[in-house]
């Protein structure tokens, strides 16, 4: 295949230009995949997390399962073979730091506030992007959220 | 096409999901979607009065990538792959929210009740949305992680505190949802 010396100046400018970042664009794609899967199995839906957590239908408690499952194969054939991610780099994955507090507390609070307006961080991002203009005001509360734990962390037990 | 438009399984979605962490895990990042709050809280300048938010969020445009493809993805996929037959939730799930006077999907992701602009001009309703997304965004933060980071991409690790942080969830969620729920909606 010829590459012609215009497209090879193209292709160049995009690399250099620092506002068009190409190595972000298979990011933006995993995303977009992300974002498809979440609205398409409805699990960015108030109504299906209401319903998983009246354990009327099997449907959230199906995908978490497969999806962990698939992670669990996943990382241990990355662990078993050493593999190596796209730049060559060894994959090491970092353990989580043991503690009992924070993870419960952090958690039921967490769990609250996912059980009331039905959405975790990803479908927060998600509704928006498909135009649930509310879905705003759950997000400012989010970012108020993350700032507060920001201002209390020393005062919280861990 | 009825495979494309209809409720995607959960088999099929729930191993597409584990493999988007999985790419995440190859392209030498990882899955967790509630650290873009932080990195979005250091943006708006909170790093200059508070430590916690004082990094380089340059370092995370990586996932803000991540959160750009996914409003994309739900945009396209509520405008041009969706049809009347989904959210078919369970009728007694259905029956049950009428009772609190919470509208049945009828196709829609949303309730009406709670997320439709008319909710713009109910105070208690605003209320509702913020004091949500403080407890998500607070708790998040606090457990060190949400439902990508520790329910999918800590369990599929074998991580004792995900599996705890995710235990929280759910005594949270079943409180919320079965307690306080239907004393404020």
């Amino acid at each position: 295949m010829r590459i012609t010396p215009a497209f090879r100046q193209i292709t160049i400018t995009y690399k250099n230009n620092k506002y068009l970042n190409m190595k972000l664009v298979k990011f933006i794609l995993v995303g977009f995949i992300f974002g498809i899967v979440l609205t398409k199995s409805e699990a960015v839906s108030w109504y299906r997390i209401y319903e998983m957590f009246q354990f009327q239908s099997f449907h959230m408690y199906g995908i978490i399962m497969v999806a962990v499952l698939t992670g669990i194969i996943g990382i241990q054939i990355i662990k078993k073979y050493n593999l190596k991610d796209y730049s060559g780099t060894p994959i090491h994955i970092a353990d989580k730091e043991p503690s009992t507090v924070r993870y419960l507390l952090g958690g039921v609070i967490f769990g609250l506030g996912w059980a009331l307006v039905g959405s975790c961080p990803g479908p927060i991002f998600i509704l928006i992007g498909a135009g649930f203009t509310t879905v705003i005001l759950v997000l400012v509360g989010a970012l108020l959220g993350t700032f507060l734990y920001g201002v209390l962390k020393d005062k919280l037990p861990h | 096409m009825e495979l494309i438009y209809h409720i995607w399984s959960w088999y099929i979605s729930g191993f597409i999901i584990g493999l988007i962490m999985l790419s995440l895990i190859y392209f030498g990042k990882h899955f967790g979607m509630s650290s873009n709050l932080r990195t979005l809280c250091s943006l708006a300048g909170a790093g200059k009065k508070i430590a916690f938010f004082n990094f380089d969020w340059k370092s995370q445009r990586w996932n803000l990538a991540v959160v750009a493809g996914a409003m994309l993805g739900g945009f396209v996929a509520t405008h041009y792959l969706s049809d009347p037959s989904n959210v078919s939730i369970n009728p007694k799930t259905i029956a049950q929210l009428q009772t609190m006077n919470i509208d049945a999907p009828q196709g829609k992701l949303m309730p009406d009740a709670l997320f439709s602009n008319a909710v713009f001009e109910s105070p208690k309703a605003i209320m509702i949305l913020i004091i949500g997304g403080i407890l998500i965004g607070f708790g998040s933060r606090y457990a060190g992680g949400c439902t990508s980071g520790h329910a999918i991409s800590g369990l599929s690790n074998l991580q004792l505190p995900s599996l705890i942080a995710v235990i929280g969830f759910f005594i949270g969620g079943l409180i919320m949802a079965h307690f306080i729920l239907p004393l404020i909606v």
